[in-house]
């Protein structure tokens, strides 16, 4: 019985460590399940609702649930980031639309400093609601990896559409017209 | 207004113009905090959030923006402790290239010291074993090998003497 001992504990030990490697490296992946259950028609509730996030140049907080019953397109943005830059004023255009309807543009400031978030809003004139996501754990949550991104959740909380990268063409508008039609 | 008065009055304008800048120089100085940290120090602790490499090798425009926010930090005469502290509230504490040591990060520093440790007691437990049997093997008769006959054990101690001296 003792001649196992050590290679048991071998055994043991290597298998922690295999353990510990699947759940680090599980935790690092990234998730397409939200991109697959929208193309399915299958619109998952948008995660993290209720995550409140510090409002930029602001000391309040801002959460998706204070913003149940409209339609919320959130974008997922950076100061440095020059596709980021591009769409801002396909947003901004969009956001005007927006008000009237009972729907927002909400920017998620993410990997950026908050000084450089709060030049890029008033660069280009944003009158939108943005928040900042400083540890990631809301954006990780709809499988972002990197800026911009863009979703489009429904008055009932649901992601309806969603872009990963720039915005191009008239995406927003038609999706926005098509998704404010199915909410009345 | 004589000629001495003039020369004079042009030195005393020369000397205002020169003396006047340098005057300024220190006082401008000092309205600048001087630099108590410097950029390729704090890079090392750092990583680029974006790209997950190590900030003084990161080429992304994310690690130039954080370059350029630390440059503003030291100009404004942040100490290291202060900059780092200021670069994890602005881009969380994945910025930092030691996890901070609670909860799953923990693993990080912990693991290695394990694994010393268990190595360290399997050795101390299998190679005293080890010498041990080494040892008994070398002292015991050999129970395979054949036997020698008589000429051959007389030849041998013959040869074995001649070394004996």
């Amino acid at each position: 019985m003792r001649r196992f001992a050590i290679p048991a504990i071998a055994v043991f030990v290597a298998a922690g460590l295999l353990v510990l490697l699947a759940f680090g490296v599980a935790h690092q992946g990234t998730s397409s399940s939200i991109d697959t259950s929208v193309a399915r028609g299958d619109y998952p509730m948008a995660p993290g609702a209720h995550t409140q996030l510090p409002i930029l140049g602001s000391s309040g907080r801002e959460s998706l649930a204070d913003l149940r019953g409209k339609v919320v397109v959130v974008n997922v943005f950076a100061s440095w980031c020059p596709p980021c830059l591009a769409e801002a004023p396909i947003l901004e255009q969009e956001q005007r639309r927006l008000v009237k309807d009972n729907a927002t543009v909400l920017g998620v400031t993410y990997l950026d400093n908050s000084s450089d978030s709060e030049q890029f809003v008033q660069q280009h004139d944003i009158t939108y609601p943005v928040v900042r996501d400083v540890s990631g754990s809301f954006v990780k949550g709809f499988g972002t990896t990197g800026v911009p991104e863009t979703f489009v959740i429904n008055r009932q909380g649901r992601i309806v559409a969603l872009r990963r990268y720039q915005l191009a063409g008239d995406w927003l508008q038609q999706t926005m017209t098509r998704v404010l039609a199915q909410s009345t | 207004m004589t000629r001495r008065d003039l020369r004079n009055a042009a030195i005393a304008v020369l000397a205002a113009l020169v003396a006047g800048p340098l005057a300024l120089a220190p006082a401008a100085a000092s309205a600048a905090p001087a630099p108590r940290a410097s950029l390729t120090d704090i890079e090392n602790d750092l990583m680029c959030t974006e790209c997950r490499e190590p900030l003084p090798v990161a080429q992304s425009l994310e690690a130039d923006a954080e370059r350029s926010y630390i440059r503003t930090l030291i100009a404004e005469g942040e100490t290291k402790s202060q900059i780092l502290k200021n670069m994890v509230a602005q881009y969380g504490a994945a910025v930092l290239a030691k996890p901070p040591a609670h909860g799953f990060n923990l693993t990080v520093y912990v693991i290695p010291l394990a694994i010393l440790g268990v190595g360290a007691a399997i050795l101390a437990v299998t190679l005293p074993r080890w010498r041990r049997r080494t040892r008994a093997a070398a002292r015991a008769p050999d129970q395979n090998a054949p036997a020698l006959d008589a000429a051959d054990a007389q030849r041998l101690e013959q040869e074995l003497s001649q070394f004996r001296g």
